[in-house]
């Protein structure tokens, strides 16, 4: 087969939504940017870990104090999901580190704010993993098999993060006044961000057009965008909150709620790096990984010896 | 499996199969990274049965892991298509028939 | 009954700062399956601790009130007690100062370094599996219900951290040192788990708690196969890091309940 046929055969398999699997032929750029998405994805996971777990030693309760770190437990198993993914694209998960230490790999903008109060961790479930859930259910149906797979587990596990991250929320607006008012200020700080998490809009989207024809993705960034804004309003009145989006309001000819223009500029800034926690957030990805090399090195030598001893062994034997 | 483990210092590669309940095959449920079987049986039990997935394991260093060749799976699948009577709704049997 | 309380207080803190101090590494971990791993030990720890500090409060609750006054030197919780409010799991936990809790010092000694963290999950885990074995005959049914729970987990425990004394003893140089180090510098706060205070003895007399100095020598075995086989020397020395069983702590206990009950004292008595 020359490549020619090698990319009809591909292209049929796409059109007709069947799934590329690790050693099918796949067109460079395809693996490419597969391997540029997924691996984004698992450090926004990892890197995700920091703003909430910054909060497990200080929950105010036993419950909610098990609850968070179980999450984001769950948030590296996530990342190590789809770093396996990654893996089967012929990338190493070291070699995907050393894209983020070295700041060439992107993750989700929105883990460079920082989490100033208990009501973050409930503002951070409820937004940010349900701007996350938006993204990742779209993407169980992607083209690519072990990167599908890995959503629908994801998915799976997802499903108890926004609740829970919900239910702090609702605890609190039943609460006292001071109570209210921290919900209120984490929704204000969160609101944006959460909707910058759609990455920018559709006609300033380079990779969406061949990304959709790839079906690596199934919708573009404002079309999720929207549903998520839609979604959320209601949510939000439940908690007898206010979105700070004086721009939102309900329109009936478009069935859609309109909302106010993001912030781009603040958006291209936070990706660039200058985001509020951008350097503590890699500083401690990069301590972490640089702490632990002589641990991982100990315990690669160690099975090392002892595969040497059990080859002596059958040897003397 | 494609190539993995260019770098020597990365641990290596583990599959992860994971029988969910007593009686049902083991599936593969993804992979790891773990020096030595032990501590991938050990690491898949903390990473993929953490919601009782799980009641037993198996794991297999990624490059052990043979696989067909997607490219000549026109020979080696293609030819069961004709096969139907190897199906049981193949055969034509009267309705009143039961038990088989 | 005063002392049954201050018994499974004891356990319940040991489980609860031992616990805090794990979660500490959640997203600092060496290699993701390893967070991802110590999480869940974390997670089985609040777990034990939650058992516990629920039996306490129940304990506590069924108290008649001249009994309750004066228990514990926490203002917050006196006024429970004035109103005549029942406690729960979370008073516990979040209205006592360092001086009302009973935990052992090597369960709030810093995380350090991986070595350091798995020198004493090491100690810890290997006395946790002797000591739930036999805490699961307490005449207690609610200590043995946890007891018998919880040993699962510590078995688990100290499976995993056998396995990483043995890995980084017998790994490379550095972690060899490391190890031995890390193992030098904790040892000091082992004796702590043998030694029986009033409130213990008590206890075991009335075949409710665990005679924990009866299990040294098996302690010891255990350590010293493990150590062994690490290619690793059994430490020596005093071991007369001690007091947190009588609530004389080190000074780490305070910025770690300082963090812990940050939420609960700058905001009293609200729900979260």
């Amino acid at each position: 087969m020359t490549v020619r046929d090698f990319q009809q055969a591909f292209d049929e398999k796409i059109d007709r939504e069947i799934a590329i699997e690790p050693r099918d032929w796949m067109p460079d750029n395809y693996r490419k940017t597969l391997i540029r998405q997924i691996s984004q994805h698992a450090h926004s996971e990892i890197v995700g870990m920091l703003p909430e777990g910054n909060w497990i030693t200080r929950a105010p309760s036993l419950r909610r104090k098990a609850v968070l770190l179980a999450k984001v437990q769950d948030e590296a198993g996530h990342g190590l999901y789809l770093y396996s993914a990654a893996e089967t694209l012929g990338i190493t998960r070291d070699e995907m580190y050393e894209q983020l230490h070295t700041g060439k790999a992107k993750y989700s903008s929105i883990f460079n704010y920082p989490t100033t109060s208990w009501a973050d961790m409930g503002a951070i479930g409820w937004l940010v993993d349900g701007a996350a859930i938006m993204n990742q259910v779209a993407l169980c149906r992607t083209s690519y098999g072990p990167y599908a797979r890995a959503m629908v587990r994801i998915c799976k596990e997802e499903s108890f993060h926004q609740r829970q991250g919900y239910e702090i929320l609702l605890q609190m607006s039943k609460g006292t006044e001071i109570q209210r008012k921290m919900v209120q200020d984490s929704i204000n700080r969160w609101w944006w961000p959460s909707l910058m998490m759609f990455g920018p809009s559709d006609d300033n989207s380079p990779n969406t057009e061949q990304s959709m024809r790839w079906r690596v993705k199934r919708f573009t960034n404002d079309e999720l965008r929207q549903r998520f804004v839609d979604v959320t309003v209601e949510q939000c009145n439940i908690l007898g909150m206010k979105l700070p989006d004086p721009d939102l309001k309900w329109n009936e000819e478009r069935g859609h709620y309109d909302f106010g223009e993001i912030n781009w500029e603040e958006f291209w800034n936070v990706v660039n790096g200058n985001g509020p926690c951008n350097k503590e957030r890699l500083e401690a990805r990069t301590k972490a990984w640089e702490n632990g090399q002589w641990v991982r090195d100990a315990a690669l030598a160690y099975s090392e010896k002892r595969k040497q001893r059990a080859k002596s062994d059958t040897k003397a034997a | 499996m494609p190539e993995q483990n260019s770098n020597k210092n990365e641990w290596p590669l583990w599959e992860v199969f994971i029988r969910s309940k007593a009686g049902l095959d083991h599936k593969h449920a993804g992979s790891l990274h773990a020096i030595d079987a032990q501590m991938a049986i050990e690491n898949a039990r903390d990473v993929y049965t953490r919601r009782m997935e799980g009641v037993s394991i198996w794991v297999v260093e990624s490059k052990h892991v043979h696989a067909s060749d997607p490219d000549s799976s026109g020979a080696m699948f293609d030819p069961a298509n004709d096969k139907i009577y190897r199906h049981p709704t193949f055969y034509d049997l009267p309705d009143e028939l039961t038990h088989m | 009954m005063k002392n049954r309380i201050l018994y499974t207080l004891q356990l319940a803190d040991n489980a609860l700062i031992y616990g805090h101090r794990l979660s500490e590494w959640c997203g600092h971990g060496p290699v993701l399956e390893q967070d991802i791993a110590l999480t869940n030990i974390s997670l089985d720890f609040l777990g034990q601790a939650r058992g516990f500090y629920q039996h306490a409060a129940n304990l506590f609750n069924a108290l008649p009130l001249a009994e309750k006054q004066g228990m514990f030197l926490s203002v917050a919780l006196e006024e429970k007690v004035k109103k005549g409010e029942n406690i729960d799991e979370d008073d516990l936990a979040y209205l006592r100062d360092g001086w009302d809790f009973r935990n052992l010092l090597i369960t709030e000694q810093p995380n350090g370094d991986w070595a350091t963290t798995v020198a004493r999950a090491f100690y810890f885990d290997t006395f946790n599996h002797l000591y739930y074995t036999q805490l699961q005959k307490s005449n207690d049914l609610q200590l043995a219900a946890v007891a018998e729970k919880s040993l699962k987990e510590v078995t688990y425990h100290k499976r995993w951290s056998s396995e990483w004394v043995i890995r980084l003893g017998d790994g490379t140089q550095e972690s060899h040192e490391k190890m031995q180090a890390a193992l030098n510098d904790l040892w000091p706060f082992t004796g702590e788990m043998f030694r029986m205070t009033d409130v213990e003895q008590e206890m075991a007399d009335g075949k409710t708690g665990v005679d924990a100095a009866a299990l040294h020598s098996q302690w010891k075995q255990d350590i010293v196969s493990i150590i062994d086989e690490a290619t690793l020397q059994l430490p020596e020395g005093t071991r007369l890091q001690d007091g947190g069983k009588d609530v004389r702590h080190s000074e780490h206990l305070g910025y770690i309940l300082a963090e812990l009950q940050f939420i609960q004292r700058a905001y009293p008595g609200m729900e979260w």
